[in-house]
């Protein structure tokens, strides 16, 4: 007797949940499996041709420059991160909980999207200018005695590659931070003082724990488009550094194409990895 | 009943003189002027010659629309080689050609329909400048300049009746310095890895011509004899790169750039002291008021070439218009154009008639200005009694040392550039 509305909810659900699938399966697996197996094809100057071999991946594990590259990849995304982390969590703390009236809280938080109104390249190349030998930065730190010689390391380094990162991204670790935070029941806080915590006990048990969800979501925004990165790298760094990005860009450039993608698979096998372990610490799901 | 000429309107026949006379003379196809307005032809090519002012000339000599989109060489590489449908006519240098011509996705050309045919620079057509000149290492343009027949896809060893592309622009290219921050003569290529310049130096990071560029500078240091520079063995370019690498590794170089605007940035900025350069990106500095010098080298030039190639998906009416708009373009208001910016035309006698003598003394002869040179835009770029550097048109092209160049271990280069840039 029941049998058959059941079976009409199963069919329901199913056409209900059709049209994502179809749109998930065409833009986004159908891509990844095309690249998978593209990445096992070989390549000529001017074309691709159906192979299975393992070239391109034997010579991707077999040279130490991949190595190097992952490794300057994962410092980035470190050193991005830790820093975007500090800078997101204070910005989004002093919002949530200094400042009293939501109408200021909002101005406040709108005039941080402000540097978001140009692109991001605009944004990266403004600080070559600033930061270069005879730019702003150094003439300032000569007219004031702090230097005599020009710094050389301000530009065309892994300072202003992070420097540029740090940047670009640290409001994606303050807006969800930030989004956290303002869920926080704010009696908790009280309890807390009641109880006697002092401020630094309120944040290191209360605030942060409550907060690690949006921790997490900003982490996982940073880290991702740290390792994607290839622009930022190539411009802050003048070609001189390399990320994983840039090697994939700079295959495609070259048409070794199944190199390019042999490149990519490791890279997105790579950041699925950092996610998940990122998610054996906060049940986001859970959390959210 | 006589229908004028393709957009040959009475206008720019008197205009244009003689060449176009000579144009309208030709068994080029005969379109009326009605059909080729609604023609657009799709152009892309790299930013030295993909500028509007050209496809303003076109819609008023000849009738009809260009669309010009301008990339980078590898970007162009990737267009021509992967999105045939996207274009009607590429403009590519000819090192690109070697990568592009064997997908198929170009057209020969017949040298019968073109006008000027006779009159293009011998480099083009057997590789010789001069009767006994000797030709340079890379890959020359004559090399990939003809196919046997349409449809094929290997180049042939001789002028036949089929181009690959017909060519149009092409220079001598050497060391760009700032004399004020350097202040003494540099003479040769091996002077961008001089310690002196620690930190002061760049090349360019498109690896088919920064290899040329480095191979320049290992010769004349003395460190690799290449058997072709233009065609190196694996221990040619692993020797290339140790050098390249330690002197990265101990800092040499500011940056690598690849784009006409990052290079100008670099010199401009004083980053830079001493780079390879391109010579418009020179002028765009020197137009700034900042001294900037295209430096002849005793070991000569790095050179290349640019032409124009067909889609293969081209034909019909579309197909004549684009015979129309080549055969325009060798008749001399481009060659103008470009020549008045450092290029040279690949007919530089129809190129002569759209310059003053002044302009054609300095450019092209080698001649002192008699009066202040200016770019085709208007900007002034030397002052009467200035002097080009590397003289005339003989003795620059003439000490072209190589050609960018896609050599047999291409691949192989490409790997190994890649590590370059990561060491």
């Amino acid at each position: 007797m029941s049998a058959t509305p059941l079976k009409n909810r199963h069919l329901l659900g199913w056409l209900m949940a059709m049209p994502l699938s179809v749109i998930l399966a065409a833009f986004l697996i159908a891509p990844i499996v095309m690249i998978v197996i593209v990445s096992f094809w070989g390549a000529t100057e001017y074309s691709i041709y159906p192979a299975f071999q393992f070239d391109n991946y034997e010579f991707l594990f077999g040279s130490p420059v991949t190595y190097r590259v992952f490794g300057a990849t994962l410092k980035y995304a470190l050193i991005t991160w830790a820093l975007t982390l500090a800078i997101g969590f204070t910005v989004a703390y002093f919002l949530a909980f200094h400042v009293r009236s939501l109408t200021m809280q909002i101005a406040l938080f709108l005039i941080c999207t402000i540097p978001f109104w140009t692109s991001n390249i605009i944004r990266m190349i403004s600080w070559i200018p600033f930061l270069g030998r005879n730019g702003i930065a150094n003439q300032t730190l000569i007219s004031w005695g702090v230097i005599d010689e020009p710094l050389e390391w301000l530009l065309y380094s892994d300072f202003s590659v992070i420097l540029a990162f740090v940047h670009l991204y640290t409001l994606f670790m303050v807006v969800p931070i930030f989004n956290t935070m303002m869920r926080i029941d704010k009696s908790l806080l009280e309890a807390a003082r009641d109880n006697g915590a002092s401020g630094f006990q309120t944040l290191l048990h209360v605030i942060l724990p409550l907060t690690k969800p949006g921790i997490m979501i900003g982490t996982i925004f940073v880290v991702t488009l740290v390792m994607g990165d290839f622009i930022t790298v190539r411009f802050m760094s003048g070609s001189q550094r390399a990320n994983v990005g840039r090697l994939i860009s700079n295959d495609i450039g070259l048409l070794q194409y199944p190199s390019a993608a042999a490149t990519a698979v490791v890279l997105l096998a790579t950041v699925l990895i950092v996610i998940a372990i990122l998610l054996r610490f906060v049940n986001i799901r859970k959390e959210l | 009943m006589t229908k004028p000429k393709v957009g040959y309107t009475r206008r720019s026949l008197l205009k244009t003189g003689g060449a176009a006379l000579a144009a309208s003379a030709l068994p080029a196809p005969m379109l009326w002027a009605q059909d080729t307005k609604d023609i657009v032809l799709r152009q892309f090519g790299t930013g030295v010659s993909n500028l509007n002012d050209v496809a303003n000339k076109v819609k008023e000599d000849l009738g009809f629309t260009l669309e010009m989109t301008a990339l980078d060489s590898d970007a162009v590489t990737q267009r021509a080689a992967t999105q045939p449908d996207s274009f009607d006519i590429a403009d590519i240098e000819y090192w690109i050609c070697k990568k592009v011509w064997p997908t198929g996705n170009l057209q020969a050309m017949d040298v019968s329909k073109i006008a000027n045919y006779d009159k293009i620079v011998g480099i083009f057509k057997s590789g010789k400048l001069t009767e006994d000149s000797v030709i340079a290492q890379g890959t020359a343009p004559h090399t990939v300049g003809f196919v046997p027949e349409q449809g094929a896809t290997t180049f042939a060893d001789e002028q036949t009746n089929w181009m690959t592309l017909i060519p149009t622009i092409y220079n001598a290219d050497t060391l760009g310095i700032r004399p004020d921050l350097i202040g003494r003569p540099i003479e040769t290529w091996a002077e961008l890895l001089n310690p002196e310049f620690k930190g002061k130096a760049s090349i360019l990071d498109i690896s088919s011509i920064g290899i040329m560029d480095m191979a320049m500078v290992c010769e004349a240091m003395g460190e690799i004899q290449y058997g072709d520079k233009g065609n190196m063995t694996r221990e040619e370019i692993d020797k290339t790169f140790a050098i390249f690498t330690e002197a990265k590794q101990n800092g040499q170089f500011r940056a690598f750039w690849k784009t006409f605007d990052e290079s100008v940035n670099l010199m401009a900025s004083g980053e830079v002291v001493i780079q390879s350069m391109w010579s418009p990106a020179i002028t765009a500095v020197k137009s700034r008021g900042i001294d900037c010098v295209y430096q002849p080298l005793k070991e000569g030039y790095r050179s290349w070439g640019g032409g124009i190639g067909l889609s293969k998906s081209l034909s019909g009416m579309e197909l004549d218009a684009a015979y129309d708009y080549i055969n325009w373009y060798l008749s001399g208001w481009v060659g103008g154009y470009l020549m008045r910016q450092g290029y040279y035309s690949a007919v530089p006698e129809t190129s002569k008639e759209f310059m003053s003598e002044n302009e054609w003394g300095y450019w092209f002869e080698g001649k002192e200005a008699t009066d202040v040179i200016t770019s085709p835009t208007g900007d002034k770029l030397a002052e009467a009694g200035a002097v080009r550097d590397g003289g005339s048109f003989e003795e620059r092209m003439g000490s072209v040392a190589c050609w960018n160049a896609v050599m047999d271990e291409n691949q192989y280069m490409v790997r190994k550039w890649n590590e370059f840039i990561a060491s």
